[in-house]
């Protein structure tokens, strides 16, 4: 296996610097980065993980991300291994990834393994280590699709992959201090970690069982400069009166669409910072970003040659090919690309002007009497009523059309007093001047809450 | 309210709302003739099961399907609530 071009991660992080303020936080402890040259907290240290296929578990963040900086350069492959994994797809997993060994600190999907699978401690604390060790081979690194059914698919990537060009300024000073609203094992989240520790800065992890309050009050104390979610996320965060916990200079959106009314929220909540929505995924990598506040994205994105992200538009749906696209999906009968290298993404576009819109995934459509909409537009015109803090739009069975639009409503909370008839009238008013009628909305609910994955995405039934 | 009156008091918001005048309603009132094309009347059954709790259309299995006013209203009153 040839020299990582670049080197390995933690080759990268300690080049960018290794001062005493850098660190890896979450609500139970941190990481001082520069103790890692010299410490480790794998039991058995890190040579007997030398080329093999690793399962990293732990329910918390913080010890995968000491384990992935230690490993990366000598492992074959690192399977970051969200704490959401379904118990039961454990050994499909293991089988599929060939993993020897499963790396935990006693917690996560993987502590405790099956037979025929080593498990090696990750312990609590750093203890020194006498050699450093070569990290001179290309390690794979194995991500988890976002898909919400089923069992998720393995995705191929490299670091180099993870990390490869973007002319996105994101280049930041040093004392830049990151954070994101995911779980740095999923791609959304690993982007910002990388981010950090290759540019010079610090991390601050989310943590399971936090509640956004305190998370956001933690960011906020940790001096947090550069924080991302998805849509879901931040209608949540936006939620609490604890947004007001961090001044982040940069705001990051990605893993659902971006429609305006968040976009107007995230302005009027942090008028400094810059609000950015990129377009990335497990599969396809990181495309673009859109530093305009605007939804949608500007056309002359798209066929581009040469571009660091080439993209065309098939069928409706964005194809993506860069040099940040996964090399491929682990198992056998999974195609990642087109015969030209594109990834599919099933993000379907619309085009309005001289922008493009997303408006949804293929696979999220719903018929009504045979005509198709997307949960997204409907939602995003929703969104824009000042009432309305979260929305999602769903099929309802219907025995004439098959099925007709529900839509399920968070109302804001500074709107609580307002009749929820009121709203629906308002809603319905601004839904009939914009949308087609088989995307209006039949019926509309008031609910307390609605469900965001750990994915950070909104949880849709399947209808 | 009757479930008499619930429906053609929902057959009128919804002709209302897709802005057409609100029909003058007897029992002999062919559906199509009520302004509601199928998508119309796909919404009256969506609502008139949130206001009344129940289907019948998800419910009925013999492939009867009301023509008039006055057969949708026997259907919402028949059928077991």
């Amino acid at each position: 296996m040839h020299q990582h071009r670049g080197g390995a991660l933690w080759d990268l992080t300690a080049r960018a610097g290794l001062s005493d303020t850098r660190r890896v936080s979450d609500a139970s402890g941190d990481l001082r980065l520069a103790d890692l040259g010299h410490a480790g907290n794998l039991e058995g240290g890190v040579e007997t993980l030398r080329d093999k296929s690793v399962l990293i578990s732990s329910a918390r963040q913080l010890p995968a991300v000491a384990a992935l900086l230690q490993l990366d350069g000598i492992a074959r492959r690192l399977l970051l291994c969200p704490p959401d994994l379904a118990p039961e797809h454990l050994p499909a997993v293991i089988a599929e990834a060939e993993v020897d060994v499963i790396v935990s600190d006693g917690t996560g999907p993987g502590s405790q393994p099956p037979d025929g699978t080593t498990l090696v401690c990750l312990r609590d604390k750093l203890l020194p280590v006498s050699d450093i060790p070569r990290r001179n081979r290309v390690t794979d690194w194995l991500l988890f699709t976002s898909g919400t059914t089923g069992r998720p698919k393995i995705v191929v990537h490299t670091l180099a992959s993870l990390t490869g060009p973007l002319d996105d300024g994101l280049a930041v000073a040093n004392d830049a201090v990151w954070s994101t609203f995911y779980d740095v094992r999923r791609y959304g989240g690993l982007q910002i970690l990388l981010r950090a520790l290759l540019g010079g800065g610090s991390m601050v992890l989310s943590q399971a069982n936090e509640t956004v309050s305190d998370f956001l009050v933690r960011a906020g104390r940790s001096g947090v400069t550069h924080i991302s979610g998805t849509p879901s996320h931040w209608r949540r965060a936006l939620m609490t009166p604890a947004a007001r916990e961090i001044q982040p200079g940069y705001v990051r959106l990605s893993g659902e669409v971006a429609d305006q009314a968040v976009l107007n929220s995230l302005a009027a909540a942090y008028p400094k910072a810059d609000i950015a929505h990129a377009f990335a995924s497990t599969e396809a990598g990181v495309a673009f970003d859109v530093r305009d506040r605007l939804a949608g994205f500007p056309a002359t994105v798209i066929g581009q040659p040469g571009a660091k992200a080439e993209m065309r538009v098939v069928d409706g749906s964005l194809r993506i090919r860069s040099a940040r696209t996964a090399s491929h999906y682990l198992g056998d009968g999974k195609v990642l690309t087109d015969a030209e290298g594109f990834v599919d993404t099933g993000d379907m576009l619309e085009l309005r002007g001289d922008r493009y819109y997303f408006v949804g995934r293929r696979e999220g459509i719903i018929n009504v009497g045979g005509q198709k909409v997307h949960p997204e537009e409907v939602e995003a015109v929703i969104n824009q009523h000042p009432a309305v803090q979260m929305v999602r739009a769903r099929a309802r069975p219907n025995p004439i059309t098959g099925a007709v639009i529900a839509a399920d409503i968070v109302v804001r909370p500074s709107a609580q007093g307002i009749p929820f008839e009121t709203i629906k009238a308002e809603i319905l008013e601004a839904c009939r001047r914009v949308l087609p009628r088989h995307k209006i909305p039949a019926t509309l609910h008031p609910v307390a809450s609605l469900e965001i994955a750990e994915s950070g995405k909104l949880v849709r039934p399947h209808a | 309210m009757s479930i008499r009156s619930t429906i053609i008091e929902q057959i009128r918001s919804i002709c209302v709302s897709q802005g057409k005048p609100a029909p003058a309603l007897t029992d002999g009132t062919l559906l199509l003739n009520t302004g509601l094309d199928s998508l119309g009347i796909a919404v009256l059954v969506a609502s008139l099961e949130d206001k009344l709790g129940f289907d019948p259309f998800s419910r009925d299995d013999n492939g009867f399907f009301p023509v008039t006013v006055g057969d949708l209203i026997a259907l919402y009153e028949h059928a077991p609530a």
